[in-house]
């Protein structure tokens, strides 16, 4: 079962509150499809400037594998703060802790408000449907 | 979706499987790097039963054949395999295949995606043709083994036929695993020695297997289209939907060797509209290698500072070169090789410079 402390978008990010900060990732599901569980396979990371608004569903960065590119999409929208610098030059942190140390950008909330959002179990299900 | 006599084995394998031409094929068993990786090193073995392969009869074969492909068909010796293209009156291709000469017939090797388009057109230039046109590809299987150690993992396979003795891009037939007169051609997509074996489906998963068996104390492993796609690149070869499609055509794309103006060869469709390609042309196919972390792919600008001067067919990650590769095509003022370019990434540049294609080839000595 995936975290129940954030809501998850259909593109496969996850966004969790903290305090008035909302951290944005990827899911392991996610992680899995753009690098089929080889994290060598993950090659770049295209990451926003501190300060750009998003708007909810906007894109905000990109994901690169061996094998093509991935856009990475706002869940909600909001003024990024800050990205993690970390992952830029170790993706495999993706593979390795999506949920936590693999967060990809903090945005300050235009509202708390996680509407049209997955809760886990829903998610869940939308992933199971989308396994053939 | 339709599958090769193959399709469980590679689920089985663990591969992840992706629609490519119409079929579910393997794209990577492993980490995509690590395949490439093991054809450079070794040798790897694929799949390649989704490709077309037709066999073209009759009295006419050669004069039909000669009319529709743009190389020289009745001038290639039996025995060996050259390049070649199937174009439209406007010089751009529907296809690029393999053509095998044999003795009375000619053997064709087509693009998966291509193959109902390639049929529909030869059936219709065969008109006023005495050609059997014999499409094979749902009854038949390939296989490749590519690398360095292909020779003697298969010899160990093969009786009656030397593998030495198969000069590159020849053909012999064989005894395979027992199977007689089994088509064994000195090919491939990735720039290493190797072979290609055509197989009765009934027969696919066997020698499959045997290979893999005779191979497993040299290293050899099952290859996905991931890793193809990066070894063919590396290897300067062109793909269809990419460094030639309907509005690029093969002299642009370098590929002159396997196109024929001889006057012996009479006219065919296409020829005229290349020659004007040829007397005039207006850019050209070139590798890029860049240090920087992105990957140039498919559609992506290249600019010379303000100037765009070209764009991107193919990229990948070449770890034979240790960088990013591209081919791409530029105007022909911009083609030097060495010449300092950028390549765009909404909007955010990588420097990026002109190569020699092929990056990578141990066939062509």
């Amino acid at each position: 079962m995936r975290p129940n402390d954030r809501k998850y978008a259909q593109s496969h990010e996850w966004v969790k509150l903290d305090g008035d900060v909302a951290i944005i990732g990827i899911t392991d599901f996610a992680v899995q499809e753009l690098s089929n569980g080889n994290e060598s396979d993950l090659v770049y990371c295209d990451l926003p400037d501190a300060g750009r608004m998003l708007a909810a569903g906007e894109t905000f960065g990109e994901i690169e594998s061996v094998k093509a590119v991935s856009d990475l999409y706002a869940p909600i929208a909001g003024e990024v703060l800050e990205t993690n610098a970390a992952i830029e030059d170790h993706l495999e942190i993706l593979s390795k802790d999506p949920w936590g140390a693999g967060w990809i950008i903090k945005i300050k909330p235009e509202s708390k408000k996680l509407d049209g959002l997955m809760d886990a179990a829903e998610y869940e299900k939308f992933v199971a449907s989308k396994k053939h | 979706m339709k599958q090769t006599a193959l399709h469980d084995v590679h689920a089985a394998l663990g591969a992840k499987l992706i629609e490519f031409g119409g079929w579910h094929m393997p794209v990577q068993y492993g980490a995509i790097l690590d395949e490439a990786r093991c054809v450079r090193s070794t040798a790897g073995l694929f799949d390649l039963g989704h490709m077309g392969r037709v066999h073209v009869r009759g009295k006419d074969h050669l004069r039909f054949l000669d009319r529709v492909c743009t190389n020289f068909v009745a001038k290639i010796p039996v025995g060996a395999i050259r390049y070649s293209l199937f174009c439209k009156p406007d010089g751009n291709p529907i296809d690029d295949l393999l053509v095998y000469r044999e003795a009375d017939a000619v053997y064709l090797v087509v693009n998966a995606s291509n193959t109902p388009v390639d049929l529909a057109w030869l059936r219709e230039h065969a008109h006023g043709f005495e050609v059997e046109i014999d499409d094979q590809s749902d009854a038949t299987g390939m296989l490749a083994l590519q690398g360095q150690r292909s020779t003697e993992v298969l010899q160990q396979l093969v009786t009656d036929c030397d593998l030495t003795q198969i000069g590159y891009y020849k053909f012999g037939f064989g005894t395979v695993c027992g199977l007689r007169n089994t088509r064994i051609s000195r090919t491939g997509y990735t720039g290493e020695l190797g072979y290609e074996l055509y197989l009765d489906n009934k027969d696919v998963v066997r020698v499959w297997e045997a290979i893999l068996a005779a191979g497993a104390g040299a290293d050899v492993r099952p290859i996905g289209l991931g890793a193809r796609d990066i070894l063919r690149l590396e290897a300067g070869m062109p793909l269809y939907g990419h460094e030639i499609d309907a509005t690029h055509n093969p002299i642009e794309a370098g590929l002159d060797f396997g196109v024929s103006f001889k006057d012996e060869k009479g006219d065919w469709i296409g020829r005229e509209a290349l020659l004007a390609v040829r007397s005039a042309p207006q850019k050209k196919l070139v590798g890029i290698s860049t240090d920087g972390p992105r990957v140039p792919r498919q559609g992506a600008r290249l600019f010379a500072g303000a100037t765009d001067v070209g764009y991107v067919c193919s990229g990948a990650v070449s770890p034979t070169l240790g960088t990013n590769i591209a081919s791409a095509y530029v105007s022909l003022d911009r083609g030097a090789i060495g010449t300092a370019l950028e390549v765009d990434f909404k909007g955010k540049r990588q420097p990026c410079t002109v190569r020699e294609l092929p990056f990578f080839s141990r066939t062509r000595k």
